[in-house]
Order: structure tokens, then C-alpha cells, then sequence
């Protein structure tokens, strides 16, 4: 699958809106890029495809965040992490629903589109985040 | 033998840490600046000092930008070229790394390198909010991951690789209070216990409230110059020897290891090769406690322990004064303070009043090496120094 979108992060979050994770893939050195990045770091390329990719993973690392900026604090306690997707890609976010207790490296994620509740004027970017 | 001394400090000042109600950076800053002036009475500051690099966060804390310029003009050094350095909380260390670049360049002969911040003012969900402008912001900032949630997921991710404990990780904290409680100059001078950090609230789990360094006002400078010129302004310099700078990336998921920084290793290979000098060659050292987690992982990146051993490093008390490495002899920023742009070069003064046998009750015997460790952000700066005494 190509197209003509930019390779750029504003895009990476448009594709989230269409309920779709795609991630940059070099067409120089193959190099998968998540976000993607319009010059590849490892060849300088600006030559890419864009690739559907899977939202299912497994979790890294997480914490529970207690003290948090005043926009998420009424969010509070809430678990966030890094989840490594199936092609090894890493990606942070917040973890739906789920109690400290329930937290253990290894356990499968899948990556659950969201919505874009903000109301600033940028950035309108989707809030994934990763279920159980 | 060491490595030769790329620049020397002839003099170092820093400001009282701590909550400096009613003045502002620049104000803060001027203090530092006159004790170092004071201290180097051969030196005549408008004249000698020909550029100057201030480490300096964020314009957020005051709405001031620029802060290169309007420091220079309290420190009463108007003219001169000065330049705001901004690597995070690493601001400083990278002020002082630049301070290197333009004295060894031979553009200047005589630098001052410090930084300052000014935080106290604002809310802690402010001050959360800004600190976090360091981190990524499409990927953490914008999915709520905080700054002590991401050193908090690198300690969960090193208590499962190495069944490192929250009681260990706590020890760091308990040891660098005790060391506050010796330097008249840190914010907090009270030693804390084990089962206070061990009750605190939790502020990102496994990270209580206190394994947190603290929301401080201050300022700090070192005075460089070349080796040569040394001896015309300080009876008693004392020799930078080895210096590395490393980045990584802004995001800890880009990052291959999630319980060790690759900048600090980057940066310690780079400083150590330069100094000629192996981890066991260094009698003290300063590093970047931002977080109690971040010290213990700190001893793994510097060579100090093996990795994964961190945890019963502390524990056996090695990095306590009077152990075989002291660690942070200053407090840290856990009980010294941390106004994150003055951070870096309130490690050089430290390790400067050490070498120069003006520790006071904190004095370390017989110290000859020295080491700073500068951390930006979660780790996509690290700045490492080593220092040597001359008589």
C-alpha cells in the first residue's frame, strides 16, 4: 500500500482517525519507522511505503501515575506503559481500565484507537490507548 | 598517570538552594556569580572573563527567555558574548562542556559557565508540566506519561529484570539527606528515614514522593580557563581532565534498553578514555539523582557496580560518606535541591570545593578524582566530567 501522505507524525495520528496504526517503512533500507519521519536516520532516504500495522503487542514497562498534569488529573490514578507491537515496533500510552494489581510485564495488549477529545487548536491528535 | 587537563576552574560560586521567595533567576544568579568573583580575588571579572554559557530550562517558570544576556547583565559582565545553554535539566553540565569547547577553541581565555532556575513560584502542576516539556511530546507528554512516570517505568523494568527493591531504590534517598544534612547550602538539611520514603504517597509507581528530588530555586557558575593561565588567578585550580556529551533519543520507547541510559554510557566512555582513568580511579562523585532510581542506575552506566547490582550497592553503604565512593557528598538534587538549569554546574562546585579541601563537615579524605553526571529529560542527554585535584 502507497500513497501520497506525508510521512509525518500529524499523518501517523490522521490514520489513527481512519482506525488504522501505520507505521513508515523505507523503501531504501526497509527500515519500519513509528512514528514515520520523512528522511529515514539510518540511510537519509525519503523514499517510503506506508504499512498497515498490528495493533496487538505486549507490555514492556508501565507505572501508575498518581500526581499528573492538571489536563489528566482527574484521570488519576491511571496506568501507563510501553507496548512492543508483534514486528518488535515500541510505542507509550495510557492503559484502559486497569488496576495497578492487574499490571505484569509480558501481558498481551492491543492497541484501541480512541477518540480526539481536545478542544486546543493543535495539536488534534487521536488519544489511543491499549486495552487488556 | 591521568589524561592532561583540558581546562582548569580557578573559582566556583553557588547561591543558597531552596525556596529563594521574592527574587528572580537573574537576582539568584548574581549571588552565585559573586562568590565565585569573591573567592578568585587575582581575577578581575569584567576584564579577564571573555564569554559565558548559563544552562537555563525554561522561559515558562518567569515568561523569560534569553536568559544568556540577562544574566550576564546581573552578574555585572554586560558586553561580553553570552549564551543560554538549554539541554533540559542538563542545561549546565552542556553550559559546561561549552565552556570547554571555547577555551580549548583558544576564542577565550577565561570562561564562566553556570546556570540557574527559578521554580518555587509555580504550582507543582505547573512544575510537572514543564519539567515534562522534556520529554517527548506527540507520544508521552500528549498520552499523560509524566516525567517521574518515565524514570518510574525504567525502575519497574529494572526491579523485573534484577529483583531490584522499592527498599533499595529508597536507601538513596536516606543517604543523600544525610548528606544534605552536612552542606549548609541545600534546601532540605534534615536527614530523613527509611520508613518515611517508604510511606511517602506514591507520585508514579514504584516512585513515592520521596524518591523525588525537590522543586528548588538557585544558581551555580564554575570559572574556567586554560591550564596554562591557572596559576595566574588560583593557587589551587583544579583540572577538568576528561569530558563527554552524548544524546539518545527524546522518547524512552525509541531507546534499546529500558534499565540503563546508552547517553550516560556514551558520554562516561568518551570522559573516562579522555581522562585515562577506569571506574575504581574515582574517589567521588556527583550524579544525577533526579530520582532516587536514577542514581542506582546511574552507579550501573559509571561503572561503579556491575549492572543489575545497584540496588545492593547502596544498601551496603559504599556510596555513603566515609565508604569507599561517596555519592553525592552535596545532598544530590534529592536533598540539595534541584533548580534544574543549575543543576550541572552545582555538581562541578561540589566536586571543585572537595578537591580544593573546602568541603567543611562533608569533607572527603584524600580525594583526588572527581566525576559530575549530568542527566537531560529521561536520558536523551547525559554529560559526564572528571576532575582532578592539583596539590
Amino acid at each position: 500500500m502507497s500513497t501520497q501522505e506525508p510521512f509525518t507524525i500529524e499523518q501517523f495520528y490522521k490514520f489513527l482517525e481512519q482506525q488504522k496504526l501505520m507505521a513508515g517503512k523505507c523503501l531504501k533500507c526497509g527500515k519500519l519507522h513509528l512514528p514515520p519521519r520523512p528522511v529515514c536516520d539510518n540511510c537519509f532516504s525519503e523514499e517510503f511505503e506506508w504499512v498497515n500495522v498490528s495493533g496487538k503487542g505486549k507490555l514492556l514497562t508501565y507505572t501508575v501515575i498518581h500526581i499528573a498534569p492538571k489536563q489528566f488529573q482527574a484521570l488519576t490514578p491511571y496506568a501507563v506503559g510501553i507496548m512492543q507491537l508483534e514486528n518488535g515496533l515500541k510505542i507509550p500510552g495510557m492503559i484502559q481500565n486497569t488496576k495497578q494489581e492487574q499490571l505484569k510485564i509480558g501481558m498481551e495488549l492491543t492497541l484501541d484507537f480512541g477518540i480526539c477529545s481536545t478542544t486546543e487548536q493543535w495539536p488534534q491528535w487521536q488519544r489511543y490507548c491499549f486495552k487488556r | 598517570m591521568n589524561g592532561k587537563p583540558l581546562v582548569s576552574i580557578v573559582s566556583a560560586g553557588m547561591s543558597k538552594f531552596g525556596k529563594l521567595d521574592g527574587l528572580l533567576a537573574r537576582e539568584i544568579f548574581s549571588l552565585a556569580t559573586k562568590e565565585a568573583f569573591t573567592r578568585c580575588p587575582k581575577l578581575d571579572p569584567k576584564n579577564d572573563i571573555k564569554a559565558m554559557f548559563v544552562g537555563h530550562m525554561g522561559e515558562a517558570y518567569e515568561h523569560q527567555g534569553h536568559m544568556g544576556p540577562v544574566a550576564a547583565d546581573w552578574a555585572g559582565l554586560t558586553g561580553i558574548p553570552a549564551t543560554r545553554t538549554e539541554s533540559a535539566c542538563a542545561s549546565s553540565g552542556a553550559a559546561l562542556r561549552s565552556g570547554i569547547y571555547a577555551v580549548m577553541s583558544g576564542l577565550a581565555d577565561v570562561v564562566l559557565v553556570g546556570g540557574v532556575e527559578k521554580m518555587t513560584h509555580r504550582t507543582t502542576s505547573e512544575v510537572t508540566e514543564y519539567l515534562a516539556m522534556a520529554s517527548d511530546y506527540p507520544f508521552e507528554q500528549w498520552h499523560g506519561i509524566t516525567f517521574p512516570g518515565l524514570f518510574a517505568m525504567m525502575a519497574t523494568a529494572h526491579m523485573h529484570a534484577y529483583g531490584t527493591t522499592e527498599q533499595e531504590i529508597a536507601r538513596a534517598a536516606v543517604k543523600n539527606h544525610f548528606h544534605g544534612s552536612l552542606n549548609p547550602k541545600a534546601h532540605i538539611q534534615k536527614e530523613i528515614t527509611l520508613e518515611s520514603v517508604m510511606a511517602s504517597r506514591y507520585v508514579a509507581w514504584p516512585l513515592k514522593l520521596y524518591d523525588c528530588s525537590l522543586i528548588t530555586d538557585g544558581a551555580s557558575c564554575v570559572i574556567l580557563t586554560k591550564p596554562e593561565l591557572a596559576g595566574k588567578y588560583s593557587d589551587m585550580p583544579v583540572h577538568i581532565i576528561g569530558s563527554g556529551q552524548a544524546s539518545d533519543t527524546i522518547g524512552l520507547y525509541g531507546r534499546q534498553s529500558l534499565t540503563s541510559l546508552n547517553a550516560t554510557k556514551l558520554a562516561t566512555k568518551m570522559a573516562y578514555d579522555m581522562a585515562q582513568v577506569k571506574p575504581g580511579d574515582i574517589d567521588l562523585a556527583e550524579v544525577h539523582d533526579c530520582f532516587t532510581f536514577a542514581e542506582l542506575m546511574a552507579y550501573e552506566d559509571l561503572g561503579f557496580c556491575p549492572v543489575g547490582k545497584s540496588g545492593k550497592f547502596v544498601e551496603s553503604g559504599e556510596t555513603r560518606f566515609g565508604g569507599r565512593i561517596p555519592v553525592n557528598t552535596s545532598g544530590g538534587l534529592k536533598a540539595k535541591g534541584h533548580p534544574v538549569g543549575a543543576t550541572g554546574t552545582a555538581q562541578a562546585y561540589e566536586i571543585y570545593l572537595q578537591l580544593t579541601e573546602q568541603a567543611g563537615k562533608r569533607q572527603v579524605k584524600d580525594a583526588k578524582i572527581g566525576l559530575t553526571h549530568n542527566v537531560g529529560g529521561s536520558g536523551a542527554t547525559a554529560a559526564v566530567h572528571v576532575y582532578r585535584r592539583t596539590k
